[in-house]
């Protein structure tokens, strides 16, 4: 078994390949210098906490040498040979599969207008060091998209004392895949812990050290930041003629159009199985880690469909928001308010389905009604809108039925 | 040794449920199972520190509210990633209504 991408998706795929009782050798080959690490901390405490960071590992070496796994590090797979079945990687080494699963993830968009590459980007452990050693005191930082990353790193540039600005070309932050009166919380609490958020504002060009607004606006900036969205990392994939169209094309076994050849990850785009087959591609940590899972299970001669829910979160000041299943299959939606501060909107289908819930709130205050929804959604149990309104009907006595 | 503290009332904690008990600093998860036993847990999930007792309880297994890892409150037995380092647990006795742990 090979695998090309040591990030969650890898990492988690060699753990599996082991539970699943696989004794035959395994590859793991990946491009960066450091054993398979979480990534959520980057944007995050990596570069908040007090102490020097270091990244937090998925797999060490002792767990790689209990599972017998050999890991190349520092080191890319250039060329895949389908017919050949094997993987050239650029020390000039040659690898052959029996399986092989791709998770090479995705990587940062980055700004085309005139001086766009002033604007540094956010993937990796060094990316995370580089923007730690800028975020210092009375910095000024410019962060250009208002989606996850931007927000979480405005969180944490403020946290540093930072000045902050966040400019968002949408008329409002969180555009894509998230209810508006969630979005609109946590644009409140950035504006109420200082940052200073610019909301349907074009960009005209970047100077070293300034952000030319469409309108005319000038905005200094010692750092610029582009959160913009990430690309599926297809190009070892495409190279080799496998289907592509925004991301690695799968069946719902994950299984490329190749032979022999899987995807997992932000790499992968896959129809749903719990969602009428809809096609995906999703950028969220668990989803690479149930990826991992269903390819391996399939690599191994399984005929496993994809089911798991999609479910994300995001950190941002006291905040914590968690967005489960495919809320935009929704048309209509009915909240559920935890406390005064936390609530969960959930999200049902013209038939009455419910498809999803987007939930936000002070510390870990909707954690647990989010997965109980979750859990509905998996059992296909759909109750009214007034037993999912009402906060003093249990979610669990709902899926108990 | 022992070091028996009384945590709470045995009506305190719903059926398939958990609840948090701090104490000299440290905290605890006290939880009670569908069978009606109760269990007793360091209150904080072993992968980021996040309070167990804000988790569900399904079963035998708390999962974590943050990043759903999921642990046996009866053995403390993590059950895979993202946690993988067991949950320390504490004996637990109800005399006369009242939840009582060994934090000894
Ligand atoms: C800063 C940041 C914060 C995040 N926060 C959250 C969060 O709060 N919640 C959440 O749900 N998700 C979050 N995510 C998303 C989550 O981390 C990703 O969805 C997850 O890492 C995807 O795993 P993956 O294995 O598909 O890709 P990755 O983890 O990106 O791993 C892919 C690996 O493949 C390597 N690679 C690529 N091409 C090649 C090649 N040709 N040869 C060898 N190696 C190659 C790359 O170098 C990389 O190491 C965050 C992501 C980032 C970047
Ligand atoms: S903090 Fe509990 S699973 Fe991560």
């Amino acid at each position: 078994m090979v695998i090309v991408g040591a990030g969650m998706a890898g990492a988690r795929a060699v753990i599996a390949l082991r539970a699943a009782d696989y004794k035959g050798p395994i590859t793991l080959i990946g491009e960066e210098l450091h054993l398979p690490y979480d990534r959520p901390p980057l944007s995050k405490a990596s570069i908040t906490s007090e102490e020097a960071p270091a990244p937090i590992l998925l797999l060490d070496e002792d767990q790689l040498r209990s599972l017998n796994a050999i890991f190349i590090n520092h080191t890319k797979a250039v060329k895949l040979d389908v017919k050949a079945k094997t993987v050239a990687l650029s020390n000039g080494q040659s690898v052959a599969y029996d399986k092989l699963l791709i998770a090479t993830g995705a990587k940062p968009r980055r700004l085309t207008i005139p001086g766009g590459e002033h604007a540094i980007v956010l993937r990796d452990f060094p990316d995370a060091e580089v923007l730690r050693a800028k975020f210092k005191p009375g910095k000024k930082i410019a962060i250009i998209g208002g989606g996850f990353i931007g927000l979480e790193l405005a969180a944490s540039a403020r946290k540093l004392g930072c000045d902050v600005t966040l400019i968002e070309a949408q008329p409002r932050i969180l555009m894509r895949g998230v209810p508006e009166a969630i979005a609109k919380i946590v644009h409140d609490k950035h504006i109420s812990e200082g940052v200073n958020i610019l909301t349907g504002t074009g960009l005209a060009r970047l100077e070293a050290q300034a952000v030319h607004l469409a309108d005319g606006r000038v905005i200094p900036a010692d750092t610029m930041i582009a959160g913009i969205g990430a690309a599926p990392e297809v190009s070892l994939a495409a190279e080799a003629g496998l289907k592509i169209d925004n991301g690695i094309v799968c069946d719902e076994h994950l299984r490329t159009s190749a032979p022999d050849v899987y995807a997992a990850g932000d790499c992968c785009n896959f129809p749903h199985g719990m969602f009428g087959g809809r096609r995906t591609r999703l950028e969220t940590w668990r989803s690479a880690t149930d990826q991992a899972n269903t390819a391996v299970a399939n690599m191994l001669g399984g005929s496993v469909v994809h089911h798991a829910l999609p479910w994300f979160w995001s950190d941002q000041h006291d905040l914590t928001l968690q967005i489960a299943g495919m809320g935009d299959l929704g048309i209509k939606t009915v909240t559920r308010q935890l406390s005064p501060e936390a609530f969960i909107i959930f999200h049902i289908t013209d038939e009455g389905r419910l498809v999803g819930a987007s939930g936000i709130g002070p510390g870990n205050s909707i954690g647990r009604d989010v997965k109980l929804t979750e859990m509905l959604i998996a059992k296909g149990i759909s109750p009214s809108a007034a037993q999912l309104a009402d906060p003093n009907i249990a979610l669990k006595s709902l899926l108990k039925g | 040794m022992t070091q028996w503290i009384e945590a709470c009332a045995a009506g305190d904690v719903a059926e398939e449920d958990v609840m948090r008990f701090d104490h000299g600093g440290r905290t605890f998860a006290i939880y009670r199972s569908p069978s009606d036993t109760y269990y007793a847990t360091d209150g904080l999930c072993t992968h980021e520190k996040i309070h167990l007792a804000d988790g569900l309880v399904m079963d035998h297994t708390i999962e974590c509210p943050k990043h759903n890892g999921r642990f046996d409150y009866t053995t403390g037995a993590a059950k895979g990633a993202p946690v993988c380092i067991n949950l320390k647990t504490y004996p637990v006795k109800v005399e006369a209504g009242k939840v009582f742990i060994n934090i000894a």
